[in-house]
């Protein structure tokens, strides 16, 4: 297994009243109410838990970006990716990840992770995201050709990692005179590829249709062995049977030394989907065209404001299990039926979230690196759950062929 | 009352044009807004008239087939320019509404001879000097179209109180087709003002007084680029002026247009 720590560090200092009355905390909700000292103070906070996490023995780190939210301050998950690349030796930088349709020049999204991937010596987990609709409104990216604009970055900088250049690239939305990368990354022939996601049947189709392992954020485990059968049914086509290393689940899980404080921390995991402050507008989250034409009706039905996002209260959360809270052995057995379920072999654990303080997010840590993942460890031994790195997958279908190619040659 | 239009398809560039036509005369060409066209209003009635009214749906709305291929929204105004050749339409009036406005703007500034007069109600297309064209893309499309009347219940009467599912899907399509060609910068051409100098074309172009969507200052700025215009603002009127002061639009547009057959 490949056990993650994960949170979307939250920008949890700023008057949480302005956001009620604003009535959305996202996209428009204005940054004065943004303190720096105040960030300054949670950026460090969050490193200090990261390397505490190292310690404690975690598999990886998980980092991801949102922009113009205090649901997460990560504004480009490079920089705290470079920051960990630097000051951990062992752990996964794992990023789930990089939104590559805002991105004006995947080129330098190349750069950037070779070199994240050349300073953590290898230890780099490049996912790709298509980013919320908030992303593409704030890097002003048309959202109607957001899913377009994804699958020509990827390929651009994959082509930019594996192929010599100096080559030119004139595609649809990208046209780049010249790509000849002087950095390139460590890990052959690239770094490995992950795909977060959870709403759109079209990612998961496209992660599997490139053998690249698909994270699941956070869904229930009935909608997640759809999505396993799927993921499954679409390798088949595409002419290979994908097991445990393809499948990766994202989930809340908050431990504390007592059942009554791990529920109590846990109710701030509600703190961004909006019970507190309410989070972001439908219409934001979704702009025109950034969804296939399956989600037209229900869009239209959210544009006049006549359907509402709604979140099952904490209590339904926790007993459908999409939310986990308690002391380690209550963690470790609900987690067991997860596993069991849905047999994935990387699993993110995020654990900390919106007001839980620096000292309660270190317990959290230590007894999830200490206490829940050796117990995951040997369930995950036990039911066969390899991860990509244990099981040696091939990165990509691209790769694994090419494998399957020279070993025929070598025969 | 027998229905005054008929409704048809015609095959513009590589896709199915959804197509209203109604009346007699010479030929005259509406352009709709952003958000669709609602059907054969009253205004279209009052300029079938005198006219062959032809109201197409712009491809990628109501139910006019995507060209996947546009970018932006002179690549539509060539499309419509293939439409009025494949119509064998060699000259012609047009009117442009709003959105609809610029692409006829656009048109004008392609082919020279082609339009004999232009009509331009609140229309996108030039960047205001105050203010900024109201960006539908961050607020409900009710709202969005609700900030185009001045008198919100001619809303309700062109749409219903409550717009049923297929309205709003419609509205949904459009508005994908909207951001797929006019995102960035948001509806306007920066080349526009400087291309229409070069316009002779006589133009009438009229706003609502109380346009909340396209500032005033937008037709200012027309009437400065074109150099045969004039400028009418329409008091008591929002962005909707053909809804909303569909009378006195016509008339204004008839002799306008009168005018020049006179003369």
């Amino acid at each position: 297994m490949h056990l993650m720590y994960f949170t979307e560090q939250p920008m949890s200092a700023y008057p949480q009243e302005e956001g009620e009355k604003f009535g959305y905390t996202a996209l428009l909700f204005p940054n004065k109410f943004f303190n720096p000292v105040e960030g300054s103070r949670l950026y460090h906070e969050r490193l200090e838990e990261y390397l505490y996490a190292e310690e404690c023995g975690v598999d990886g780190i998980m980092l991801n970006e949102h922009h113009n939210a205090p649901f997460c301050m990560q504004a480009k998950t490079n920089i705290f990716a470079a920051i960990l690349a630097a000051m951990t030796k062992r752990v996964k930088i794992v990023l789930l990840g990089n939104p590559l349709p805002i991105a004006d020049n995947p080129v330098r999204l190349a750069e950037e992770l070779a070199m994240i991937d050349l300073i953590s010596k290898g230890r780099l987990v490049s996912g790709f995201v298509r980013g919320g609709g908030v992303e593409s409104l704030a890097a002003n990216a048309n959202p109607a050709y957001n899913r377009e604009r994804f699958a020509e970055a990827h390929d651009l900088i994959i082509k930019a990692w594996t192929q010599p250049g100096p080559f030119r690239w004139e595609g649809d939305h990208y046209q780049l005179r010249v790509v000849n990368p002087w950095v390139l990354p460590l890990q052959q022939p690239h770094p490995r590829v992950w795909i977060p996601g959870v709403v759109s049947r079209e990612t998961i189709i496209w992660a599997a249709e490139h053998r690249y392992p698909y994270i699941i954020l956070n869904a229930p485990i009935e909608e997640s062995k759809k999505i396993w059968q799927l993921y499954d049914d679409t390798a088949a086509q595409a002419g290979y049977a994908a097991g445990p290393e393809q499948r990766g689940y994202l989930i809340r899980c908050h431990v504390a030394e007592t059942e009554e404080k791990a529920i109590e921390n846990a109710k701030q995991f509600m703190w961004m989907q909006g019970e507190f402050t309410g989070l972001t507008h439908p219409l934001w989250a979704s702009p025109a065209g950034y969804l296939g034409e399956w989600a037209r009706k229900p869009l239209a039905e959210f544009r006049v404001g006549r359907r509402k996002q709604s979140m099952p209260p904490f209590e339904k959360q926790l007993q459908a299990m999409s939310l986990i809270a308690g002391t380690p052995k209550q963690v470790v057995e609900k987690l067991r039926i997860i596993l069991e379920e849905t047999r994935p072999s990387i699993l993110a654990l995020w654990g900390n979230d919106g007001k839980v303080s620096h000292e309660d997010s270190m317990t959290c840590i230590r007894l999830l690196g200490q206490e829940v993942m050796p117990a995951m460890r040997e369930i995950g031994d036990r039911l066969g759950l390899k991860s990509p790195f244990e099981a040696n997958a091939p990165v990509s279908l691209a790769y694994s062929r090419k494998n399957e190619a020279a070993v025929a040659a070598a025969l | 009352m027998t229905q005054t239009w008929t409704e048809s398809f015609v095959e513009v560039a590589g896709g199915k044009m959804h197509l209203l036509t109604g009346g007699i005369g010479e030929p005259l060409l509406i352009l709709h807004r952003d958000v669709g066209n609602p059907g054969w209003l009253p205004f279209y009635e009052h300029m079938a008239r005198r006219f062959t009214v032809y109201v197409p749906s712009h491809p990628g709305f109501d139910k006019s087939a995507r060209l996947d291929w546009m970018r932006n929204v002179r690549d539509l105004a060539a499309v419509y320019q293939w439409l009025l050749k494949d119509l064998k339409l060699a000259s012609l009036s047009m009117i442009g509404l709003g959105f609809g406005g610029w692409i006829a703007a656009e048109m004008a500034t392609m082919s020279h001879h082609q339009c004999k007069k232009l009509v331009l109600v609140s229309a996108m297309g030039i960047q205001p000097t105050r203010g900024e064209i109201m960006d539908q893309f961050l607020i409900y499309t009710t709202d969005y179209i609700r900030a185009g009347f001045f008198d919100p219940s001619k809303m309700d009467q062109l749409y219903g109180a409550e717009p049923n599912v297929e309205q709003l899907v419609t509205w949904e399509i459009n508005r994908e087709m909207t951001t797929r060609i006019a995102w960035k910068p948001y509806m306007f051409n920066q080349a526009l003002p400087i291309l229409l100098r070069g316009v002779d074309t006589p133009t009438l172009i009229v706003w609502g007084k109380e346009d909340k969507i396209t500032p005033v200052n937008c037709g200012e700025r027309y009437m400065q680029a074109l150099p045969h215009a004039q400028f009418v603002v329409l008091n008591q009127c929002g962005h909707f002026v053909e809804v909303e002061k569909a009378d006195e639009l016509a008339k204004l547009v008839n002799e306008f247009i009168s005018f020049r057959n006179a003369a």
